[in-house]
């Protein structure tokens, strides 16, 4: 974390290092397009980065593991309550007090926020999963059992496919979740839009506030429209028109 | 429905012939049930023939029919398809040996029409190019248009998608088909439809086709063989539908097939089935004597005119026959007129309808083919073999 140090006006031949834009000196506008111009690649640029990254981690790891616990439960269904209990349990628990709770083990660590945001993001997904497998119609499964399918190519190729927008609804809105928890990452570890939001908080000075925030809801928005067009991307049928 | 008969002769295979099918007292017991669902069951279905199983519900019709495929497992005795026992095949490889029609048909809402019929082929690793033709020549085949191919399910009708379904149950040419109850969800009118289209396909495809159903007349109008079902999972009789109508075994059959067996059975058979009385035909322009001597000599009230070609142009009572010429103008026109292709009971309808006077019977090209009255109507209703 870095602070805004405003510079000495008088003087000049201190170089600018683009952290003292006029708009900063000012200090009167609430929000300064020059200040983001100035410190876009150093500051901006890669917090949204490690933004995206955490969110990435965090989403794929918290799929493969709901993916997995979904897959048990659709095989056998009493492991669904106790998963769901569990997952909720994780739920629940504050997002702070998780970071605490993790800290004595894993320290103030990039594993410390992953195991945080991944373990939020359990209980939508493996829920979406599930019932995605199971709305799957009773005679699809049965027609496509007695045409010869197995039991994997009937996962693979029929119920998996039909649970497609299910499992999409899921993902996006745990990918929204993550994107706005991965914030309070900042009380772990130094990166994400959680250190410049949390930087503007402690000044006057709005605009790093302002762009930051911005930032992460944008980038939110973002990933769910690039989940919907993938989503109708490869489930066409789920749109075709009915007569 | 095109009636080129190409599943059979062409393709890049061979296709397979229909298969004989046996159940040898065949039982299934569900673990823990005081009864069995199926007990001792036993019948032959020659290769080539629709075999219906019908029965009320919970007599286990369905359970019978699934036995074959091992969608559920037997108890006791066996099943031979062609020869050969179905418990000694791995389920999905003996599956896509057997084609499979269900009443909600299943059809996979994911992939396109195309897609859904060839999902055994490709099961089955077939080529993408001979797949590809065998789908669309399947399509033809069950009379749908070439471009429903790329549209998916849920933009089609009830009705073409139930063709879809039997299309994609014959994709890989099974010697055996399957079907539970596949004409049930559909409206009356395209029921019928859809019942003659597929008599018409089986005539062409010949395979060995076990029908389920609850309705006795689809029973009647599809089966070569009916086995009626009880409760229990036992057999009350397995005979074929004129056999049934004209002989039920027991009360229970003769309940099941209903009071009105005897015209029911009118519906099985035809006018160009049976013998058709020649009757007194006058042609137009004949002399009236001849015409009121050759009455009197068969003892009638009314004779036939035809027309110079043959054609029958209407009734003329004898009491009309007066010195002139027989003329069209004075015959009375007629009511109705038979066919070859016109079932007992529409005959029946029609003369009774016509105060039980003769029906006149036409060929295909009009012609005078005989008449059909109420003694003959009722003597094709006797058991068979009396």
């Amino acid at each position: 974390m870095s602070l805004a140090l405003p510079l000495a006006q008088a003087e000049p031949v201190i170089p600018d290092f683009g952290r003292g834009s006029s708009c900063e000196r000012n200090d009167d506008a609430l929000f300064c397009w020059s200040w983001v111009k100035d410190n876009w690649s150093d500051t901006l640029q890669p917090a949204l980065l490690q933004h995206i990254a955490l969110t990435l981690i965090a989403i794929s790891i918290g799929t493969a593991i709901a993916f997995a616990l979904a897959l048990a439960a659709h095989r056998r269904g009493w492991l669904t309550t106790p998963v769901v209990i569990v997952t909720g349990f994780l739920y629940t628990i504050p997002s702070l007090a998780l970071f605490q709770l993790l800290v004595p083990f894993t320290g103030l660590t990039r594993t410390t926020a992953e195991i945080a945001l991944v373990s939020y993001t359990l209980l939508i997904l493996f829920r979406n999963m599930l019932a995605g497998l199971a709305g799957v119609p009773a005679e699809v499964r049965d027609a496509a059992r007695g045409m010869g399918m197995t039991e994997s190519q009937l996962l693979w190729k029929v119920e998996l496919p039909l649970a497609l927008p299910a499992i999409f609804a899921g993902l996006r809105i745990a990918t929204v979740t993550v994107i706005s928890l991965a914030t309070i990452a900042v009380f772990v570890v130094d990166e994400g839009l959680g250190d410049p939001i949390y930087n503007g908080l402690q000044q006057t000075f709005s605009t790093e506030l302002i762009a930051a925030g911005g930032l992460c809801v944008l980038l939110a928005l973002c990933s769910d429209a690039l989940l919907v067009l993938i989503q109708r991307a490869i489930s066409p049928w789920a749109r075709a028109v009915r007569r | 429905m095109n009636s080129e008969n190409t599943a059979q002769t062409e393709g890049p295979k061979a296709y397979p012939s229909a298969a004989p099918l046996e159940f040898r007292h065949v039982g299934k017991r569900y673990p823990g049930a005081d009864r069995a669902a199926i007990e001792d069951l036993s019948f032959e279905v020659p290769a080539g023939e629709i075999c219906v199983l019908v029965g009320p519900s919970g007599c286990g019709k369905t359970t019978a029919m699934r036995l074959v495929n091992r969608m559920i497992d037997l108890t006791s005795g066996e099943i031979l398809l062609d020869g050969r026992s179905v418990t000694d095949r791995k389920p999905a490889e003996l599956r896509r040996e057997i084609g499979y029609v269900i009443q909600q048909i299943g059809l996979f809402p994911h992939q396109t029409i195309a897609q859904n019929i060839a999902t055994v082929p490709k099961l089955l690793g077939w080529e993408k190019r001979r797949t590809e033709a065998r789908v669309s020549e399947l399509l033809e085949l069950v009379g749908l248009d070439g471009g429903l191919g790329r549209r998916y399910p849920s933009q089609l009708s009830g009705g073409q998608r139930q063709r879809v379904g039997v299309a994609r149950a014959l994709a890989a040419d099974p010697p055996l088909m399957l079907m539970d109850e596949p004409f049930g969800a559909i409206d009356p009118i395209n029921r019928e439809r859809l019942q003659d289209e597929f008599l018409r396909l089986q005539s062409e495809i010949r395979k060995t086709i076990v029908f389920v159903t609850h309705d006795i007349d689809e029973a009647i109008k599809m089966g070569d063989r009916i086995a009626i079902m009880r409760e229990g999972g036992r057999l009350a009789q397995y005979a074929t539908p004129d056999e049934l109508l004209a002989a039920p075994a027991d009360e229970f059959v003769a309940k099941f097939v209903g009071a009105d067996r005897g015209l029911k059975r009118l519906t099985l058979s035809h006018l160009g089935d049976i013998e058709l009385a020649d009757g007194v035909v006058v042609r137009v322009g004949d002399a009236a004597a001849e015409a009121r001597r050759r009455a009197a000599d068969m003892s009638v009230e009314e004779v036939v005119v035809i027309d110079g070609g043959e054609k029958p142009v209407g009734r003329l009572p004898v009491a009309r026959l007066n010195g002139q010429p027989v003329s069209a103008d004075d015959a009375d026109p007629l009511a109705a007129i038979g066919g070859r292709s016109t079932s007992l009971r529409d005959a029946l309808s029609l003369v009774v309808a016509d105060r039980n006077r003769p029906l006149v019977v036409v060929e295909d090209d009009g012609r005078l083919a005989g008449l059909v009255s109420l003694e003959l109507i009722s003597d094709a209703l006797r058991p068979p073999g009396q």
